[in-house]
């Protein structure tokens, strides 16, 4: 049913905090390497070792510019579903398989049930569905929901694959619906964010913004320009002209 | 966005189809047909053809269109399902119209299914204009404009082809010509009001708004998280240059409106006399000029999802 539930019991997210992320990749390739074998499986691939490899992936890391001169920063940009609370990617699917659990909020795609006419790759702002060219349906981030309520593995493994991956902590899962959550309260201490806000989808994943701080001020060590000496015309400095010259032959 | 050929061929062909079925079904119904039951099969079949046509085509940019059946489940809320409903619901009183027609049974049900027939017409190409006009993603089809152009478009050529038809079988009445150029006349109005309102238009959204970042200054791409373009670049970054695209423009005019215009004019100034070449003139340049807008409502359009990758506004 592709018409939204009215609200959900909670809602699972992600917390990316763009201040520590280093733009590793890790979570995106952990990412793949789980989903190619789990719910969405196979996530496809063309050319891969190829001159123009492309293939679907559920989570990418973009690297940014942000502002100019010497404040400006580097921001690496890890970009995947947003679980929206009010997505038209689920509403506007002529089938059913474009769906949002009303659990736990996961926007999920059914595989035996979508015809793959990629209307709701059209539908999401954040770009992030990709359609599986040799599956024939669309491809998205299932926020793990075979890893995260799968009792078969350590419950230490019952978080996203991204999440797990992540070297520096820069990714948190957990219900962003419970204010009392973890994931809510760095929400709030840190002024937590949603992509695209004036859009209007609500999405459930917050970012947090890069600090500003220490960092941002001017370096404590000012470098003083190199004074190059002028040429005097000795007869020191003739020498070395003649060497080099000679040897530059 | 990427202008895919499948769909180009279906929203043409099945608009020109349903265009030539409401025609068909008003002048039927208000009695201006000529009394041939063959000659009212004949357009009837000719638009359930283009429809069909343009339907399968459709069907070739699924995924798994073997599993098309489920499309016409969501109609509550996906206008691309209500268009399948209205499209499936729009075959049976054109249908059993077409049938009535060629074995030629005199009923009083012709009235009532041609208005049916007329309906529905209306209903569909409405709903395929919602589609698009239903995604706040790209703001140059989120427009009432978008369905008011296909509605227009396909009533013009639609016009056309029944004038066409008529002709062919030696009917020539001065109304087709009529109402084929105040058909094409409402829609170049409407076509390039579009236009205007998509040029004025600079995009609300900003790649700072979407990356949230606004706040520490511009945010300009540095690292791109792939070296080679994904689904979502190909599909939603396909961009026609802005000079190519006012040639494009101006060929529209000239081939969708000022072309077949003409000829409209033309026939009405010298009578009946080759009614059947002016049409055919007129639906040939037409037929180059719809392609080309099509394709154009596409290659315009600028999806939102673009911002993450380099797009200032959207």
């Amino acid at each position: 049913m592709t018409s939204l539930p009215e609200n959900t019991g909670k809602k699972l997210g992600l917390v990316i905090d763009l201040d520590i992320c280093v733009g590793c990749h890790a979570c995106a390739t952990s990412c793949k390497e789980w989903n190619t074998g789990g719910y969405s499986a196979p996530l496809s691939d063309h050319d891969p070792y190829g001159a123009d490899p492309s293939g679907a992936w559920l989570n990418r890391i973009h690297s940014y510019e942000v502002g100019e001169g010497p404040g400006s920063k580097t921001v690496h940009f890890p970009r995947s579903c947003l679980h929206c609370e009010e997505p038209e990617c689920v509403t506007v699917c002529p089938t059913g398989a474009s769906y949002k659990r009303a659990e736990d909020g996961i926007v999920l795609v059914n595989p035996d049930t979508c015809i793959g006419c990629k209307l709701c790759s059209w539908a999401c702002p954040y770009g992030a569905r990709e359609y599986d060219f040799d599956d024939g349906v669309m491809k998205k981030c299932t926020l793990c929901v075979d890893r995260i309520y799968n009792e078969t593995i350590p419950e230490e493994d019952r978080v996203p694959a991204c999440v797990r991956a992540c070297p520096t902590g820069a990714r948190a899962f957990g219900d962003l619906g419970d204010p009392s959550s973890a994931v809510s309260q760095s929400v709030a201490a840190r002024g937590g964010f949603n992509l695209l806000e004036e859009f209007g989808y609500k999405p459930v994943n917050k970012y947090l913004p890069p600090r500003t701080g220490a960092s941002d001020r001017d370096p404590a060590i000012v470098t003083q320009p190199e004074r190059m000496p002028k040429p005097d015309g000795s007869a020191v400095e003739r020498l070395f002209a003649w060497a080099d010259q000679a040897l530059s032959r | 966005m990427h202008p895919a050929y499948s769909v180009i061929l279906f929203t043409t062909a099945s608009g020109a189809g349903y265009g030539l079925m409401f025609w068909l079904s008003v002048a039927y119904a208000l009695g201006l047909t000529p009394n041939s039951p063959f000659v009212l099969f004949v357009a009837m079949a000719l638009a359930l053809l283009l429809i069909t046509i343009g339907l399968i085509s459709s069907t070739l940019h699924l995924g798994r269109p073997e599993r098309a059946m489920g499309a016409f489940s969501q109609w509550r809320s996906s206008w691309l399902s209500r268009e399948g409903v209205a499209a499936v619901a729009t075959y049976m009183p054109s249908g059993l119209l077409a049938l009535l027609w060629l074995i030629g049974v005199e009923s009083s049900l012709t009235i009532p299914l041609a208005i049916l027939s007329a309906v529905g017409a209306v209903i569909t190409v409405y709903c395929t204009g919602m589609i698009y006009a239903s995604l706040r993603t790209i703001r140059q089809w989120h427009l009432g404009l978008v369905p008011a152009n296909y509605l227009a478009l396909a009533a013009a050529t639609g016009a056309l082809l029944l004038g066409f038809l008529l002709a062919v079988f030696g009917y020539a009445p001065a109304w087709t010509a009529t109402v084929s150029l105040l058909g094409l006349a409402v829609a170049a109005a409407l076509k390039v009001h579009y236009w205007q309102t998509i040029d004025a238009d600079p995009g609300q959204y900003t790649a700072e708004m979407a990356t949230g970042l606004g706040h520490l200054g511009r945010v300009k791409p540095l690292d791109p998280p792939h070296t080679r373009p994904n689904f979502v670049m190909r599909e939603m970054g396909y961009e026609v240059a802005r000079k190519h695209a006012e040639k494009l423009r101006r060929l529209v005019v000239a081939f969708l409106f000022a072309a077949p215009g003409l000829s409209m004019l033309l026939l009405l100034t010298v009578g009946g006399w080759g009614a059947t070449l002016f049409f055919l003139l007129a639906i040939v340049c037409a037929s180059v000029g719809i392609l080309t807008e099509r394709w154009l409502f596409f290659a315009e359009a600028r999806h939102v999802s673009m911002l993450f990758y380099g797009s200032a506004r959207a």
